[in-house]
């Protein structure tokens, strides 16, 4: 099946894939969240050290998964837009960037509290908690240089720039925990198989696909609002049904 | 299992809960927020495309 994908990356093209795509993504991550946090509650057994604190991990390890890999996307679309000047990249950028703030919140969160019962401290100055603080930064550099600056297109180039170069932040955080000592456990699933339980890798898992989803679909929402903000002089916004009225 | 014991996790609900609490409240957040823009967006748009209508 040959797709042509440059058509969707015309803006009015994507207004509408973007508008049907995202009930269905969201529809998808409410069962799977439902189903993940079913798994993770009333299926996995208690842990042997941690006790039932360790379910903390089926919402902090998603969202400090995606909080890192929404930046890499972030990044692609930002350097993406700056080599081919194509307008939706610069919208995706800018449509990824609060999420993957808000994600990230929720994994030094979730993480401070998990912290607190195991560690004895809602924080500790290490490497792994510092660069994902240092990423939450570059999220919130990201959204406000972009509002700084009033011609969207330059301000996508400049806000391009930061996200790219503020990318090579995320290798750090993920192999931080290999580099330097700390508190932080290692990844305890490995592509060389895990010592974990089956139930509590399928809840993992699930909440995994369970905030992707989520996220792709905040993100096309968001995304339809910036492309009619900046698509509001063309003709094929002004034609559009729910704007006529 | 009670759901007092549930809820306890063991002691430390306060934790468990304020993780998944924390969670919930900000997608609910952005839940909101996404629909605010839309309705705001498309409402300037009117308002812009009313106002150079009658010039």
């Amino acid at each position: 099946m040959a797709i042509n994908w440059f058509k969707y990356s015309a803006p009015s093209t994507f207004y509408a894939l973007a508008g049907k795509l995202a009930p269905w993504f969201a529809a998808t991550a409410a069962i799977l969240f439902a189903a993940g946090l079913y798994i993770g509650f009333f299926v996995a057994p208690t842990d042997a050290v941690q006790s039932e604190a360790y379910r903390i991990m089926f919402i902090h390890v998603p969202v400090s998964i995606l909080s890192m890999f929404i930046y890499l996307v972030m990044a692609c679309y930002a350097a993406l837009g700056l080599i081919f000047n194509t307008r939706l990249s610069g919208m995706m950028a800018s449509a990824l960037a609060p999420t993957g703030a808000l994600f990230t919140f929720i994994a030094l969160w979730t993480g401070a509290l998990w912290g607190k019962p195991m560690w004895g401290a809602w924080w500790v100055w290490d490497m792994r908690l510092t660069t994902e603080l240092i990423l939450l930064f570059l999220y919130l550099g990201f959204i406000a240089l972009h509002a700084s600056i009033d011609d969207p297109r330059r301000a996508d180039r400049a806000a391009a720039l930061l996200a790219i170069v503020g990318a090579v932040n995320v290798p750090i955080i993920y192999k931080s925990v290999e580099w330097w000592n700390t508190l932080h456990q290692g990844a305890t699933i490995k592509f060389s198989g895990t010592s974990m339980h089956v139930a509590m890798q399928e809840a993992l898992f699930t909440m995994l696909l369970a905030c992707w989803a989520y996220a792709i679909a905040m993100t096309l929402w968001r995304v339809r609002s910036i492309i009619l903000e900046r698509e509001r002089s063309t003709t094929w916004v002004q034609d559009l049904p729910e704007f006529k009225r | 299992m009670s759901v007092s014991e549930f809820f306890a996790m063991n002691g430390y609900g306060l934790y468990v809960w304020g993780s998944y609490g924390m969670a919930l409240a900000v997608f609910i957040v952005e839940i909101v927020l996404v629909r605010h823009k839309r309705q705001i967006t498309l409402r300037q748009l009117r308002i812009m495309r009313d106002a150079e209508g009658d010039e």
